[in-house]
């Protein structure tokens, strides 16, 4: 693709090359922890599913016997793997008879460490093999569907129910929808458990239950059987259970994941090592089922100025990507986010507009860039939105966006209803067909205000990304560098579930997950 | 132009043509008969001659209408009274020199989006330092002791902080209105506040997009900020309220 911006190389470099060392300082020391909800998640790859009788789900409670055995150091497959001997059962009877007391976590005699990953093994390469097998079909089923144009249309559906969810993300795709994304019960990111079942009442959407990805992935696939398409589903793997849900989304072929290294920390307060530990491993399963995450740089800039720290969303694009690729994802996989939050106001601001998001696309070019709609300056003005969206989508064309997050008329007023979703299809619709090679016929003006300002964004990114590789990123994060917001190193939710692991941590996935197989 | 207050009616180009838009969605297939279906529904809504402009394909069974119509009805705006604050909007400045003259003491503000709502947008943009379209937010200013307690906050939790800091005025915003469970949320937090005794001795003020002034009263709150709201309108209110109540004359 064609660079117009005609950006600094040096510069270009320099910046990828401080992300990378910013991401080695986290890299040594992240695989030295697990944590809670990573343990789960291997529980829920072995099969381990379902709730006791007071809703607790199986994965929980096997972990929380562990941890308080103080077993949890060596992770939970070694023990599993000795119960399933010691027992002769699968892991999820395992799970139901721990859950029921019929025995306890010491009654398991240890074996052996070969005998051990010999079960374990057997288990987590049928556990790889289905999810592969998941990502073959979803492969099998893009490949015969007609090719979308770029930049997709992603629309959200937030009614609260599934089922009613179900009808409006079928009516969506209908309407020429590309990807549907339902959003997630408000609530969720600090739960430390994954719900079980399908929410029939949620405030602000659904809960990310495996059933509830399962009924949505059924409408889409038959909205998409009716028009020759594949409609992409999306959810979230963020907050307290990050891998876990991916482990969910891999299983019910879920095809994005909102899933951003740093969203945790700084938006729902999150403790920084767990969810950098978190991440990581999350990342690693949406690398091996062939899912796309999107980062979340468009949230900084509801917080903080968009003009005056539109090079903070820059830097942590750096970040981001630098993390992704450590976790096995590779650059087609990574969507990296941004969002068109300048003040409406400004004189020029659809320039700077412009700016920012051709700079995105010129320093990620193989990224499925996910850009994001006006939120912050919009009121309930459903007039002046719809044209503000029109602008948004203009620029997300002229700039080679890959998916753009539609932005709804009604936004600051209600979650959509389903004729805002049609109308902003048919923005969305119109405009990119109307200048679908505009971006090819532009030349931006040599040093002009758009070229300036992506080069001023660049180096203000640079400069932000030596600062923080000097002081590292858990001192940047305390300090407010990203979306004006403090976090403590010690502080926040979720830090209890973090484990050192000892010399007989034994987790196969990560093997399985990062090099396709198993190295012994 | 000789409009009759007590019987005013929407206008769109001659006096009383009750001329309005209206847009929506049946959930029936496109054709005449939803055409016809949307012509009636404009008619029940009061409109006059209803004239459907467009009908769209949503698909899944769903068509979307725009109707132009004239309303049949008037209201009485002569008769109308709303509830205002009635204090002057102060600048920054003032509102510092205010609390060092007339309160003599630092002004304790306690601030959260509570319940299950994770929005922190509007409390951010009246509570953190940086504030919103150039107006310092409450954490800036010299006289007022500012706490944001951030999202997704227990009401109970908010109280419990309020009575640790001898709050003067306690914030609360709600993002999410889905289904109304801002109101409830709202609700449960002046019940608790009455349960425990606290609601006299504290400034209990909402503020959300789907807030107003009048809702606020109804719930039970001392006040209520809607869209537009700047950190300086909710200070001014507070230092003055608190004047008054104190009984220190302007």
């Amino acid at each position: 693709m064609e660079q117009k911006l005609e950006l600094d190389h040096k510069k270009v470099e320099l910046a990828r090359e401080t992300a990378g060392n910013i991401a080695d300082q986290l890299h040594s020391w992240i695989s030295d922890y697990t944590t809670t909800t990573i343990e789960r998640a291997a529980a829920r790859l072995l099969g381990i599913d379902g709730v006791d009788d007071a809703g607790v789900p199986l994965a929980n409670i096997m972990v929380e016997k562990l941890q308080q055995a103080g077993r949890l150091e060596s992770g939970l497959v070694p023990w599993l793997a000795c119960a399933i001997k010691a027992r002769d059962e699968s892991p999820q009877k395992v799970a139901e008879g721990l859950s029921r007391g019929e025995f306890k976590v010491t009654d398991i005699p240890q074996a052996s460490e070969e005998t051990n990953r010999e079960i374990a093994d057997k288990l987590a390469l049928e556990a790889a093999t289905e999810i592969r097998s998941t990502r073959g079909k979803r492969e099998q089923m893009m490949q015969v569907a007609a090719k979308p144009n770029k930049p997709l249309l992603y629309v959200i559906v937030a009614t609260g129910s599934v089922y009613e969810d179900a009808v409006q993300a079928r009516a969506a795709a209908l309407q020429g929808a590309d990807v549907v994304a339902v959003i997630r019960h408000t609530g969720q990111s600090l739960l430390d458990y994954v719900p079980y079942g399908p929410t029939t009442e949620g405030f602000g959407g659904t809960y990310a239950t495996q059933e509830n990805f399962r009924i949505v992935r059924e409408a889409l696939d038959e909205a998409g059987k009716e028009t020759g398409r594949y409609i992409q589903l999306v959810n979230y793997a963020s907050g307290l259970c990050m891998p876990e849900i991916s482990v969910m989304g891999a299983v019910e072929r879920l095809d994005m994941m909102l899933n951003d290294a740093m969203y945790g920390i700084l938006f729902r307060d999150i403790n920084m090592m767990r969810t950098f530990i978190d991440q990581h491993f999350s990342r690693m399963i949406n690398a091996y089922a062939g899912i796309l995450i999107n980062t979340g740089e468009d949230n900084y800039l509801t917080t903080a100025d968009a003009y005056e720290k539109g090079y903070t969303v820059v830097a942590s694009q750096f970040i981001n990507e630098q993390l992704a690729l450590r976790s096995g994802l590779v650059e087609e996989q990574i969507g990296l986010g941004h969002a068109f939050e300048i003040n409406p106001d400004m004189e020029d601001g659809l320039l700077m507009e412009i700016a920012q998001a051709q700079l995105s696309r010129d320093l990620f070019p193989r990224s499925p860039l996910k850009y994001m709609p006006p939120t912050k300056h919009i009121t309930g003005d459903i007039f002046k939105t719809y044209l503000v969206n029109g602008m948004f989508n203009l620029v997300s064309v002229l700039t080679g966006q890959e998916i753009q997050l539609l932005g709804m008329p009604t936004e600051a007023i209600h979650t959509p209803y389903i004729s805002d979703r049609y109308l902003s299809i048919a923005n969305g619709q119109y405009i990119f067909n109307n200048a679908r090679h505009l971006g090819e016929e532009i030349i931006l003006k040599e040093n002009g205000k758009i070229q300036a300002r992506a080069a001023y964004l660049l180096d203000q990114a640079c400069d932000m990304l030596q600062e923080i590789e000097k002081i590292g990123l858990e001192s940047a994060l305390e300090e407010g560098y990203f979306g004006d917001i403090k976090r403590p190193v010690k502080g926040g939710k979720g830090g209890d579930g973090v484990i050192k692991k000892d010399e007989s941590y034994y987790n196969p996935f990560i093997d399985l997950f990062m090099n396709g197989s198993l190295s012994s | 132009m000789d409009v009759d207050y007590s019987q005013v009616k929407p206008y769109g180009d001659t006096l009383n043509d009750g001329a309005v838009q209206v847009s929506f969605t049946l959930p029936v297939p496109p054709g005449d008969e939803a055409k016809e279906a949307a012509r009636q529904v404009a008619l029940k809504m009061g409109l006059e001659t209803p004239a459907v402009t467009e009908m769209a394909d949503l698909k899944a069974g769903f068509s979307f209408f725009v109707v132009y119509g004239h309303c049949k009805h008037t209201v009485d705006y002569s008769a109308i009274k709303i509830p205002k604050r009635e204090q002057e909007v102060m600048s920054f400045q003032e509102i510092n020199d205010f609390v060092k003259d007339k309160l003599g003491r630092k002004v304790v503000v306690v601030a959260a989006c509570t319940g299950s709502d994770a929005h922190t947008v509007g409390i951010d943009a009246i509570v953190n330092m940086k504030g919103y379209a150039g107006e310092y937010g409450l954490e800036r200013y010299s006289e007022i002791e500012a706490y944001n307690l951030g999202s997704q906050v227990p009401n109970a939790d908010l109280l419990a902080k309020a009575v640790e800091l001898n709050a003067d005025a306690v914030l609360v915003s709600q993002v999410v209105t889905q289904k109304n469970i801002h109101l409830e949320n709202l609700t449960q937090l002046v019940e608790l506040a009455e349960a425990e005794g606290l609601r006299d001795n504290v400034l209990l003020i909402c503020g959300g997009p789907r807030i107003t002034q009048e809702l606020a009263i109804e719930l039970g709150y001392d006040a209520g900020f809607g869209p537009g709201t700047l950190p300086n309108h909710v200070a001014s209110y507070i230092v003055s309220e608190l004047a008054r109540r104190e009984n220190i004359k302007e």
